[in-house]
């Protein structure tokens, strides 16, 4: 479905002149198969958030390719309707000017769908976030933060696309919101089709969601595990990633 | 004995009429680690901003704040000054906005010192030294150097708990501390935390959300709502048999993320 093949990415750091290049990606490959969620679970500064960018086609990889269903993601018309993503930052996601019918809407429109039937479309998709049918009229500033994301994770399923990116999408929430959000997510997966990729660096949330699990460490992929098997973790550094996470 | 005792806080809004902490009250005894848990919005930040008297613009306050016996409502601003770091020390949530972003770190922190106590420089660098090196940062004199955007929010996290090392207030206002690092990160600075309370026998109040981290830390437990205060007591009291449904909502939505993970984790070992 998703596929990456041998992506580096770097950036320059320092002066105009005397900058260095520093690599944040080193030859990364994997690939999300079709109705499968993988989490990428790593530390800050890992390099999983620009993954995540490229695997968007929001930029390009210095070498190696990034391919939807075959095509690459570069070309807007591989991306438009099949590939969606909700970002850590749910404030920021969403245009202060629309209301939610028109943050919801502005993808289905992008991607030419049929006008008619978008109206029950969305009291469908605000339902099966749990959002009441009153919030169609709401401004951004008017949600909290676990609304302003479920209006977030609606916009990024409207369109039915095959592939969903989640980057930190519920780090920023609290844990009790989570929670709901974590379980609308796995409710949404059961109805099968798309793909998640799911960027986090709380392991237990992407144990919660996620198939298969792919530990990020400096820009390179530590190891990859069925989520079932992440009790027999071989690297040492998923065995500490994975003991510094606090259980209750 | 009470360090930090609070009388009937209440915090409100003048500009919009809205209560946001209602009459709550608690206690925070000698050496021991009050935890105040609660959802964003519930109140507990503007509890401890009220604790602080850093609540600017409209918003206003009324009850008691007891530091010691001592009713720091009643002091001028520049005593309050004096109080604030060297008595109650708060550690915020967002490093990077805690610093001067155009200075040094070291700048900011030898000038902390050398307000309260009167300190030079190489006097202040070398009890920051040990305090540096005991949270675990590495090369202290390198890193006070930096400048802010330099280090990572873990580490930034690390430096304010040293600079609290260095002050040994009596009481230290953690507001959510953790909340915004990563998974190793936030292990090792709940770490350093328990490891600054076994040293300096400091009281600590713990803001968070997050009840597995408050779990790890905290004798006595708070629980705020909406700006109320709806369940206290000890923590094995709190999270082993909780009576309020708050409580038990916020239990239950977290037990359900860890038992997965730790079911996997043995299941699969």
């Amino acid at each position: 479905m998703l596929k990456a093949e041998g992506v580096d990415k770097s950036y320059r750091v320092g002066g105009m002149f005397a900058g260095s290049k520093r690599q944040v990606l080193h030859d990364v490959s994997f690939e999300c198969a079709r109705g499968e969620c993988l989490g990428i679970i790593g530390e800050s500064g890992s390099g999983k958030s620009t993954l995540g960018r490229l695997l968007l086609g929001i930029e390009k990889p210095d070498r190696g390719t990034v391919t939807l269903k075959g095509r690459n993601v570069m070309d807007r018309r591989t991306r438009a309707g099949a590939l969606s993503a909700v970002f850590q930052n749910y404030r920021s996601s969403l245009n202060p000017y629309f209301t939610v019918e028109q943050a919801i809407m502005e993808p289905m429109k992008a991607a030419r769908l049929a006008r008619d039937g978008m109206e029950e479309k969305i009291g469908e998709l605000l339902q099966l976030v749990g959002l009441p049918a009153g919030y169609r009229s709401k401004y951004p500033h008017e949600l909290s933060g676990g609304e302003a994301q479920r209006v977030c994770i609606a916009r990024a399923i409207s369109t039915e696309p095959g592939c969903i990116l989640l980057d930190e999408a519920v780090s920023s929430l609290d844990v009790s919101v989570q929670a709901q959000v974590l379980e609308l997510l796995r409710s949404l997966k059961e109805r099968g089709r798309t793909s998640y990729i799911f960027i986090t660096h709380d392991v237990q949330a992407a144990a919660y969601l996620c198939d298969r699990i792919m530990i990020f460490r400096d820009g390179r992929i530590e190891e990859t595990l069925e989520t079932s098997k992440l009790g027999s973790v071989r690297s040492a550094y998923a065995r500490k990633l994975l003991a510094s996470s606090i259980t209750i | 004995m009470n360090t930090l005792e609070v009388k009937g806080l209440s915090v409100w809004d003048e500009a919009t009429g809205s209560a946001i902490v209602r009459d709550s009250s608690f206690v925070l005894r000698q050496g021991r680690c009050l935890a105040i848990v609660g959802e964003s919005g519930s109140g507990k930040s503007m509890t401890c901003k009220a604790i602080m008297r850093l609540n600017r613009g409209t918003i206003r306050q009324s009850g008691r704040v007891l530091l010691n016996g001592e009713d720091i409502g009643e002091l001028s601003e520049a005593e309050m000054r004096k109080r604030r770091g060297k008595n109650v020390c708060m550690i915020v949530q967002n490093g990077m906005a805690a610093f001067d972003p155009s200075r040094p770190v070291g700048v900011h922190l030898r000038e902390t010192l050398r307000t309260h106590f009167g300190w030079g420089r190489s006097e202040a660098e070398g009890v920051l030294r040990v305090a540096m090196e005991s949270v675990m940062l590495r090369e202290p004199l390198e890193l006070m150097n930096k400048y802010p955007h330099q280090l990572s929010g873990g580490m930034l996290q690390r430096v304010m708990i040293a600079l609290a090392l260095a002050l040994r207030p009596d009481v230290i206002i953690a507001d959510e501390p953790t909340t915004a690092l990563d998974a190793i990160s936030q292990y090792e600075v709940v770490e350093q935390f328990v490891r600054l309370r076994e040293e300096m026998g400091c009281s600590l109040l713990f803001v968070s959300h997050d009840l597995g981290v408050v779990k790890k830390i905290a004798d006595d437990v708070v629980v705020m709502k909406d700006g109320m205060i709806v369940e206290s007591g000890s923590l094995e009291a709190v999270f082993g048999g909780s009576r309020h449904s708050y409580t038990q909502y916020l239990l239950s939505s977290r037990l359900t993320l860890s038992r997965h993970f730790q079911s996997i984790m043995e299941g699969g070992a």
